[in-house]
């Protein structure tokens, strides 16, 4: 009626409605499905039915997308850094400190172009790296794991290999328990709605806070089963250092604990268990091996201390009593227990100093309480909706059209159905993301990989430089992040000046982060201003059916609504014109557009059996019908309990992986839940840190590290932000920035929010959204307090994603950001020593009123 | 009871479960998205990319320790019907047929006193465009067939439903649901109605009582415990599985209460708390 035209679009945050009207984006709004799209699914539960809206809940970084897409931070010109000459001096001393002057695509490609020829001439393989981030907008066409891969494959590049950030200690522990190497560790969650809708009686949040992070790009879809929930008298338990807003809205027993203590709590709730013979016995003698051993450990036969609830008390702040009451409320009931945001994995907790035992201990609890039995397991509603599983639409994992061998699954789901022709990078050298600046620096890194094949996988150590590569001497960044989500980022600044390193280039949106320090920058679009195709929340492989967390499957068409800004163009624009230099621009596109690609994806995908393209364009979404109620997948782990053959659709285990008959049992040696792992067993017995005996240790950087406590007496964590997601929305004037939970404004400067418990900003006189200075021996970042009792004493609770960085040097403090990068202070230690599991989610800070200097600040 | 006159028209009314709200800010970039960068004329002007916003959530916080709870309340333009704004600025700011009080975007130029003017704090200044603005309950879009506003329809957990109903009907539906507003003393009629809004208001006095059982402290489940005030008892609970019990709902402002808890094979013990703020009495030991 208002003469604008309706669009679609898909992204982390929800599918949405794009209205555009003279070439303008004028709104942005959830999708309110019709009634000719798919029925919803119902769910029976004690005598309530339910059913979900018929409307696709959005999260507030796709709310603020229309300021995004119109930010004054987007780069809207190729640009060079002014005292950067390819030809002549290049200062690498001064990224990050001088300007950009304007250049032409032409020129860009050259420069680009001439150079990655040079690095190969003057170096050899390995010269070039390529660094990207772990989330993009979405597509199948415009993802990392897609054009991005394609790109690097046809140029040959040593690659930035991600730690498993998100799982951490799942995958370094978890995984070597009970399988699901796949799944980095995580369990699977199928039926899994259903079934704690009927049958569970608690559910237990721990280090979960679905209503923050919403499992993974699920909007806030699974808001409303937990109000069915709630609405069921369903009890809840939250634990957590802070009232998370998952416990704010649903209430329930806030259980305060000090971060990284959590091994410890979960050790003293079991040896309540043992003692008051509050287990699963028959379980625990038939599904499960080694409980012998771990049982004297927890009751103190072995090293003689009682993990008992008054000993876990100094570690964790929580009264021994509180603890029985909560082992024994546990052990005598159905408890679902939602571990992290997604209830079957994750949470801050995993990514700490002892995120690794965390995540073992609690595989061992739901093996004490029989998991996969009815109501028990692990979840939080947010994953196991009743949708069919069966339908093939390629989620971004599946590589798009990277036709990429070895890091995607390109090559079984996705060739087999659309021939396109496949890529592979020759240079095998790596580099662990989490030790690049080492790795520059100093020449030399170390690092074990994240490849979930199997349990044994991670042990396979590698290192920088690789027999016969070259050295790095070109970092092409895609994104720019880093300083707002790697460990101790303040070691990157070093890193991006070192003389060693030739060119930076960075292809990003937005003006932000490590884009200050590139000298070329190549301005790209946001996927509003380029044709793709997704599926909402299918990230393929990493969370096999991650669809299942939302309430409808929706094929999407992203649609190109408007033209790109300025001279900004697609990513596979601008690979294609760099290729075009090396002559492999047409091998990248095989004669296609990013239209084409996607109708390629369409045409090999089942939305094609159900929904003809032009009709599927036109409408812009398809919604799968779920599956039907006489055959639903039956709650996972139903088939373990029962000793029955698996019968959760997904194909994990490999078929060579099931130690006795093809699907009965975990992939773990014995095909049970192992309490002492024979994997850790074969790699490393007497591992100090990761024993095969998950024994606690306390944190490396915790209550008990006396000296540092001393100075540091505060425990920061940096979780998941709640209004962005990571870097993606915060920063670059976007309207998210105006939410006093996010950012606030203290005399014209937007500020990073600290979470600081009232009694602990009492002593130090800091007042409701003062300025303080957080800081450790690492840095300082000034941010605006947030008072509340909402965090426990003694803790601070932040975000770890700013994309604004403005790191100036305080003759005081040293390095101080403004920003509010706090991940300049968090350690980049690994987990245990025989991991990369990074421990960056909780360190030691003070932090204080932040007084002005009295002289001006020299930018760092 | 006097019937009012009955209106012809059905009105717009906005109906608002703060219970629900979990401060995902949805409705606030909501109704930035619609505004920032976008005239509506005869409707609104363009709003401020940013700064305050027409619609805020206030934060209400209680309690401590374990025992905390935050209700967030999400706050705009009340469409009075007895309208401050309109008494201030006739010219400038109109009631609609539909309930819907529309602040012209070309008349109201430069009338900053209109800040001061709505008691609610309702209307934001708009200094680029130097205008006075309020949530127009986005009559544009109403007026184009939608069926509720922006941040209605942007929020996750159905905070908001906007029903269009003559008077005697919504007041049929206040006092069936029990809505209130926001500062009924003001007495300007609103059309935006709260549900449960009593934990925004309200105080609560709780504790957690423990024990000694077999020599050692539990928490212990099952106590009574009795609300005092002036020698009265004023309610009573059981404790939970952790020890736990809370009174809540309590709007008395002076004086003192006692509690008192038994449980049969413990000695008595008592606590005093301050009306008037919300009471976390911490760990209460039965027998000392
Ligand atoms: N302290 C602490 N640190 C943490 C965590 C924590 O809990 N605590 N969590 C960790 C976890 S789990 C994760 S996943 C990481 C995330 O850390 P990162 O992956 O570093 O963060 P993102 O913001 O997702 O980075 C994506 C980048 O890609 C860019 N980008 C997105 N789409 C496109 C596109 O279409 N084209 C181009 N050219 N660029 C694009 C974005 O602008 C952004 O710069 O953070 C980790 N860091
Ligand atoms: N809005 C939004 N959603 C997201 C993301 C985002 O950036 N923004 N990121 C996505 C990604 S990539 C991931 S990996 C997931 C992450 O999802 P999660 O890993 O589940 O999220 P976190 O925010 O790291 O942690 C969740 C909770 O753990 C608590 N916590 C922190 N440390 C401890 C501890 O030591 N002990 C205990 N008991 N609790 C602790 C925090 O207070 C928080 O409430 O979220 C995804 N969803
Ligand atoms: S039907 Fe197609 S995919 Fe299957 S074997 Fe024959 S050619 Fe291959
Ligand atoms: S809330 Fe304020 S601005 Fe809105 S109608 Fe009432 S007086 Fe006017
Ligand atoms: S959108 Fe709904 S839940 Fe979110 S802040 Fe607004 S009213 Fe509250
Ligand atoms: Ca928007
Ligand atoms: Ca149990
Ligand atoms: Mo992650």
């Amino acid at each position: 009626p208002d003469g604008s035209t309706r669009y679609t679009q898909n992204g982390n945050g929800g599918p949405t409605f794009v209205y555009v009207k003279d070439g303008k984006i004028l709104r942005i709004t959830p999708i309110d499905l019709d009634p000719s799209d798919a029925p919803s699914f119902v769910i029976r539960a004690r005598g309530k039915t339910f059913s979900p809206d018929r409307r696709v809940s959005i999260n507030p970084h796709a709310q603020t997308l229309k300021s995004m897409v119109y930010s004054d931070k987007r780069i809207l010109y190729p640009m060079k850094r002014v005292d950067f000459d390819p030809n002549g001096a290049r200062n690498p001393q001064n990224r990050g400190k001088s300007g950009y002057v304007r250049i032409s695509w032409d020129e860009a490609f050259d420069m680009v172009g001439n150079e990655i020829k040079r690095q190969r001439q003057v170096y050899g393989p390995g010269a070039l790296a390529i660094w990207h981030g772990s989330h993009h907008q979405w597509g199948n066409v415009g993802y990392y794991l897609s054009a991005l891969l394609r790109f690097g494959n046809l140029l040959g590049f040593t690659r930035v290999h991600h730690n498993p950030d998100s799982w951490e200690g799942w995958y370094w522990g978890a995984t070597h328990h009970y399988g699901n190497s796949m799944r980095v560790g995580v369990s699977g969650m199928y039926g899994l709605v259903e079934d704690c809708l009927k049958e569970a009686e608690m559910i237990v949040f721990w280090s979960s806070d679905p209503e923050s992070t919403n499992g993974y790009a699920a909007g806030y879809e699974g808001t409303k089963r937990r109000l069915w929930a709630k609405d069921l008298g369903i009890e809840m338990v939250h634990i957590d250092p802070n009232f998370n807003p998952t416990a704010q809205l649903f209430g329930g027993r806030w259980i305060p604990i000090r971060p990284g203590t959590d091994p410890a709590l979960s050790l003293a709730i079991m040896n309540v268990w043992i003692n008051e013979g509050l287990y699963d016995k028959d379980y625990v003698a038939n599904r499960t091996t080694g409980f012998e051993e771990w049982r004297d450990y927890v009751l103190g036969v072995e090293d003689g201390v009682p993990k008992t609830p008054e000993w876990q008390a100094d570690e964790t702040g929580i009264p021994a009593h509180v603890v029985r009451a909560l082992a024994r409320k546990w052990g005598n009931r159905k408890v679902y227990l939602g571990a992290g945001g997604p209830g079957i994995g994750f949470g801050g907790a995993c990514r700490n100093a002892t995120g690794t035992q965390f995540a073992r201990n609690l595989v061992m609890m739901m093996a004490m309480q029989g998991l996969g039995k009815p109501g028990v397991n692990f979840g939080n509603l947010q994953y196991g909706t009743p949708l069919d599983p069966y339908f093939w639409f390629p989620g971004y994992a599946e590589g798009g059209i990277s036709g990429e061998l070895q890091w995607t699954a390109a090559a079984p789901h996705t060739y087999c159905r659309m021939p396109h022709i496949l890529s592979m990078n020759p240079v095998q050298q790596m580099v662990p993301r989490q030790r690049l600046p080492e790795a520059i620096i100093d020449g030399y890194a170390r690092g074990y990989p994240w490849d979930g094949f199997s349990n044994e996988a991670q042990f396979q150590a590698y290192e920088y430089p690789k027999p016969g590569y070259s050295k790095i001497h070109m970092l092409y960044r895609y994104g720019t992040s880093t300083f707002g989500t790697i460990a101790k980022s303040g070691r990157y600044i070093d890193m991006f000046r070192h003389e060693s390193i030739d060119m930076v280039v960075n292809q990003a949106i937005w003006m932000e982060g490590d884009a200050h320090f590139a000298d070329v920058i190549l301005p790209a679009c946001t996927s509003f201003e380029r044709w793709d195709i997704s599926e909402v929340a299918n990230s393929g492989g990493y969370i096999h059916h991650n669809t299942h967390g939302l309430n409808h499957r929706m094929v999407m068409m992203q649609h190109k609504c408007i033209e790109p800004l300025g001279e900004s163009k697609s990513d596979y624009d601008i690979f294609t014109g760099i290729l075009n230099r090396m002559g492999t621009g047409a091998m990248f596109t095989e004669g296609c557009s990013d239209l084409d690609w996607a109708r390629r994806l369409f045409m090999a995908s089942d939305a094609s059996k159900r929904v003809k393209w032009a009709d599927f364009v036109k409408k812009g979404y398809y919604v799968v019908p779920p599956e039907p109620e006489a055959i639903r997948t039956p709650r996972n782990y139903g088939w373990f309990a029962e000793g029955r053959p698996k019968d959760a659709p997904e194909p994990i285990p490999m078929p060579s992986q099931w130690s006795g008959d093809f699907l009965k049992g975990l992939s773990t040696q014995s095909g049970k839940i192992e309490f002492i792992p024979n994997s850790l067993k074969r790699f490393d017995a007497v591992d100090p840190e990761r024993n095969p005996l998950n024994r606690y240790v306390p944190s490396w950087e915790g209550p008990r590290t006396e000296a540092l406590v001393k100075k540091f007496p505060v425990q920061m964590i940096s979780t998941h932000s709640r209004y962005s997601f990571h870097t993606y929305g915060d920063g670059k004037d976007s309207t998210i920035n105006d939410i006093k939970d996010h950012r606030v404004n203290v005399g014209g400067r937007l500020y990073w929010v600290m979470r600081i418990n009232d009694e602990d900003a009492k002593a130090r006189g800091i007042a409701h959204n003062d300025l303080i200075r957080v800081f450790n021996d690492r840095g300082s970042v000034v941010c605006a307090a947030d008072v509340s009792p909402l965090t426990m004493r003694g803790v601070c609770k932040t975000y770890e994603s700013s994309a604004e960085s403005d790191f100036q040097h305080d003759p005081r403090y040293g390095l101080v950001d403004f920003g509010g990068c706090v991940n300049i202070l968090t350690p980049d230690r690994p987990q245990t020593r025989n991991t990369d599991g990074m421990g960056s989610n909780a360190c030691l800070v003070q932090f204080e009123t932040w007084t002005p200097p009295e002289h001006a600040l020299l930018r760092a | 009871m006097t019937q009012s006159t009955p209106r012809p028209t059905a009105r717009w009314n906005l109906i608002v479960d703060v219970a629900l709200c979990e401060n995902c800010n949805n409705c606030i970039l909501a109704t930035k998205d619609e505004y920032v960068g976008a005239d509506f004329p005869g409707y609104s002007a363009g709003h401020a990319r940013h700064g305050r916003s027409v619609i805020e959530i206030t934060r209400h916080m209680r309690g401590s320790g374990h025992m905390v709870d935050v209700t967030y309340v999400p706050r705009l333009c009340n469409h009075c019907d007895d309208a401050p704004c309109i008494k201030a600025a006739p010219d400038a700011v109109r009631k609609r047929d539909d309930g819907i009080v529309v602040i012209d975007p070309v008349a109201a130029k430069g009338r900053k006193d209109l800040v001061g003017a709505c008691p609610y704090g309702a209307i934001v200044w708009n200094e680029e465009a130097q205008l006075p603005q309020n949530w127009t309950f986005d009559a544009h879009l109403l007026d184009q067939g939608w069926t509720e506003p922006r941040c209605a329809h942007s929020c996750p957990t159905g905070v908001f439903t906007s029903v269009k109903a003559d008077d005697a009907e919504m007041t049929r539906r206040v006092d069936a649901e029990r809505l209130e507003t926001i500062r009924p003393e003001l007495k300007t009629r609103p059309r935006v109605w709260y549900k449960n809004l009593g934990r925004a208001k309200s105080h609560f006095v709780g504790g957690a009582v423990i024990g000694k059982v077999q020599g050692v402290t539990e928490c212990i489940e099952g106590a009574e415990v009795a609300l005092i005030a002036d020698g009265q008892t004023l309610a009573t609970a059981r404790t939970d599985a952790f020890g736990d019990f809370k009174f809540d709902g309590l709007t008395r402002t002076t004086g003192d209460y006692t509690v008192r808890i038994t449980r049969e094979g413990f000695p008595p013990a008592t606590a005093k708390a301050k009306a008037g703020v919300p009471t976390y009495l911490g760990e209460l030991s039965l027998g000392g």
